[in-house]
């Protein structure tokens, strides 16, 4: 921990049907289809979200065994993890045996009846953008999918988590998992963030304090003022990155900014189906008195815009700090590890990172690709070239954000700026086999993953907020958004 | 899946925390839409000279001789964290671990184990320093998952596991089977849902 303004207030088992409950608590208790020992229950599930990395495989063995998709209305899949994300993209991709999963996805959508945003369709994109734009997660939900990032869609006051291939395969025949019951935090984050400081910044600030085991075993509410405020979008890059914490989840009660983003949206209920649904969503939050076994509180006021050092999402600070030292890290990063993340990095403890240059800037991913990131992004970029030699990417998370992007002309702006403007996928976030930044090359990136080798083998990778990138392309150098909007005003 | 009750075997340290899922198996190497042929590609990143090479990294712990045959894994904390990809579990199983030590996992890679016949045993770091030092004397650990301990010659040290995964993991059992055992109650459970949510129930 780095000087952490959170506290640990108390620790203990939550009672299992104590009157006062958590809203995580609450979600999880109704849809307890039965008890299966004191620690595991069988939950019912009631959207399964798949795509084509894992999702044939699973579609596969469901096969081999005989077994049938219990509810296929239920269950909706996505083509963003293989596919390319160059304009005329086609079933052929980079990665070089890619085509396979995204055929088996196609055949075993088809042979089930499931819902397929695929490669044409209007609606493709990341998993976790296009759920919450097509109105498929909805308050007081169960949502899964094989996917760590799952816990973005708790934004909504969903239960929704990240699991396994065999998982999915259990969800696709049962529509229900035998999960075990996660412990409840509660992460209060009060007051108002700083001129440029976004929810990107939020969350590498906790991730910074409380370390990536922080929320193991346990599924996280994010509340107070702060979160109150976030948009539907900012929510979900909060929530996206619990992930890091090790968190089973995240959640955030819905509210009205939850309900006015919903309404109209093609999957969620209409007419007297919405009245009936707002009503019962009203009453999604957890109790007054409801206990959780570990509070942490933060200041919204304290949180800098923010970036990586190291290999782990746990190794942040403020992009005006020096890279720490092992000793300033209080045994929270182990010597040996950090000696490893700093030769990783190319770094020095107790540089700058500010001023520091770059090779690439990328812009996408699960975290930060929706519309409000690509217009603030194009907001620093209006006008401006990225530096020579610095290779930038703008991936949209879904077609329709793309789709929107263009009738803003925000697509101009990157293309003008010298950034390329992609399909919509997951694209580099990570390296699937096909296209990758190169060893050691310096990234800055809007992602949510700097682990060795993560978006090419040897590629150095600084997290941040999309501002932050644009910021650093055109400098060419790590720089800080906010004086470039000053420089400009 | 082959039940796993005790297990007398070496292990390899492997004393990193964090150890991420795109470490144990890189991304490029899930090249199929299969759950095997994933053990060449376990630590591709660590384990080869390169990219795309198979020339063993003599200085990765894998490829050292005396390790070799080992079913143990000994790691750091947060084992297992990042990415969902059950990949990670097959690569390792496919390799011939059956048990992973360390003072904690992610979650979603600890339920993967339990799926796929791997025994997830957290203890604390204290615990995990001592079997390391053990697997690097080439002493053997030996795991009794009934009496849910782990000892390496005179050391002894308990853990716990919920019953729901010990016993999956003692009896092999197949968790979609035993769920499916209860089709009559999950469809009670939704049709009476469905009153009280019926937006919850889309049709196809």
């Amino acid at each position: 921990m780095i000087g952490g303004d959170s506290a640990e207030l108390s620790r203990g088992q939550t009672g299992r049907h104590t009157k006062a409950r958590t809203l995580a608590g609450m979600l999880w208790e109704e849809h307890v289809v039965a008890s299966l020992d004191s620690d595991t229950d069988l939950l019912a599930i009631d959207r399964l979200l798949l795509h084509e990395r894992t999702g044939g495989v699973a579609l596969k063995s469901l096969d081999e065994a005989g077994r049938q998709v219990l509810a296929p209305g239920q269950v909706f899949a996505t083509m963003d993890h293989i596919v390319d994300t160059f304009p005329g993209r086609s079933d052929k991709t980079l990665m070089p045996t890619g085509t396979a999963f995204l055929t088996a996805m196609r055949e075993g959508a088809h042979k089930h009846g499931i819902t397929l945003f695929d490669l044409h369709d209007p609606r493709q994109g990341i998993v976790h953008v296009i759920s919450p734009e097509q109105g498929i997660v909805l308050p007081g939900v169960t949502l899964v999918c094989p996917d760590s990032h799952t816990c973005t869609q708790g934004a909504f006051g969903a239960l929704a988590w990240g699991i396994g291939s065999t998982e999915a395969e259990h969800a696709l025949a049962t529509m229900t998992l035998r999960a075990d019951r996660p412990r409840d935090m509660r992460i209060t984050i009060d007051g108002a963030l700083g001129r440029g400081v976004t929810a990107k910044d939020l969350a590498l600030h906790v991730i910074g304090h409380l370390g990536s085991g922080g929320a193991k075993g346990y599924i996280v509410e994010f509340a107070g003022s702060a979160v109150r405020s976030l948009d539907m979008e900012a929510r979900m890059t909060l929530c996206n990155m619990a992930t890091e914490l090790a968190a089973f989840g995240a959640i955030i009660a819905p509210d009205g900014t939850t309900f006015a983003y919903l309404q109209g949206r093609p999957f969620a209920p209409v007419g007297d189906q919405w009245e009936a649904a707002l009503a019962d969503w009203q009453r999604l939050s957890s109790d007054e008195h409801a206990a959780f076994a570990i509070e942490h509180r933060f200041d919204a006021a304290n949180v800098a815009p923010m970036i990586s050092w190291g290999t782990s999402p746990q190794h942040a600070m403020p992009l005006n700090a020096m890279v720490p030292t092992a000793q300033s890290l209080q045994g929270s990063v182990g010597q040996a590890d950090y000696d490893r993340a700093l030769a990783y990095m190319g770094l020095s403890p107790q540089i700058p990172l500010l001023g520091m240059p770059i090779d690439a800037a990328f812009i996408g991913s699960c975290t930060n690709s929706r519309i409000s990131d690509l217009r603030r992004a194009a907001a620093i970029l209006d006008g401006q070239h990225v530096a020579p030699g610095i290779r930038a990417i703008c991936v949209p998370g879904s077609t329709q954000v793309k789709a929107a992007a263009e009738a803003e002309g925000l697509d101009r702006i990157f293309r003008d700026a010298g950034f390329e403007w992609r399909e919509a996928g997951c694209s580099m976030c990570f390296f699937a086999g096909g296209e990758s930044f190169g060893a050691q090359q310096r990234v800055v990136s809007s992602t949510n993953r700097n682990f060795e080798s993560r978006q090419g083998p040897g590629t150095r990778t600084h997290l941040a907020s999309p501002e932050t990138v644009a910021a650093s392309a055109i400098a060419g150098r790590i720089a800080d958004p906010r004086f470039r909007e000053e420089a400009s005003a | 899946m082959t039940p796993l009750v005790a297990l007398e075997a070496k292990a390899v340290p492997l004393m990193r925390d964090n150890v991420d899922t795109d470490a144990i198996i890189p991304s490029r190497e899930m090249k199929s839409v299969s759950k095997t042929g994933l053990a060449d590609g376990l630590f591709a990143g660590w384990r080869y000279v390169a990219q795309g090479s198979r020339t063993p990294d003599p200085a990765f712990v894998l490829n050292d001789a005396r390790f070799v045959d080992a079913q143990i894994l000994i790691s750091g904390a947060n084992f297992g964290c990042g990415s969902s990809r059950e990949h990670a579990v097959w690569a390792l199983a496919e390799y011939g671990f059956r048990v992973v030590v360390a003072p904690s996992f992610s979650p979603i890679f600890r339920a993967n184990c339990v799926r796929n016949g791997v025994a997830p045993i957290s203890l604390p770091e204290e615990a995990v320093s001592q079997l390391a030092a053990a697997a690097e004397r080439g002493e053997t650990i030996a795991l009794d998952l009934h009496a849910m301990t782990i000892r390496s010659g005179a050391a002894c040290f308990t853990f716990a596991m919920e019953d729901e995964a010990r016993t999956m993991l003692m009896e092999g059992l197949d968790a979609i089977e035993l769920t499916l055992k209860r089709r009559t109650e999950i469809a009670a459970f939704r049709e009476a849902d469905k009153v009280k949510r019926p937006w919850v129930y889309l049709k196809k």
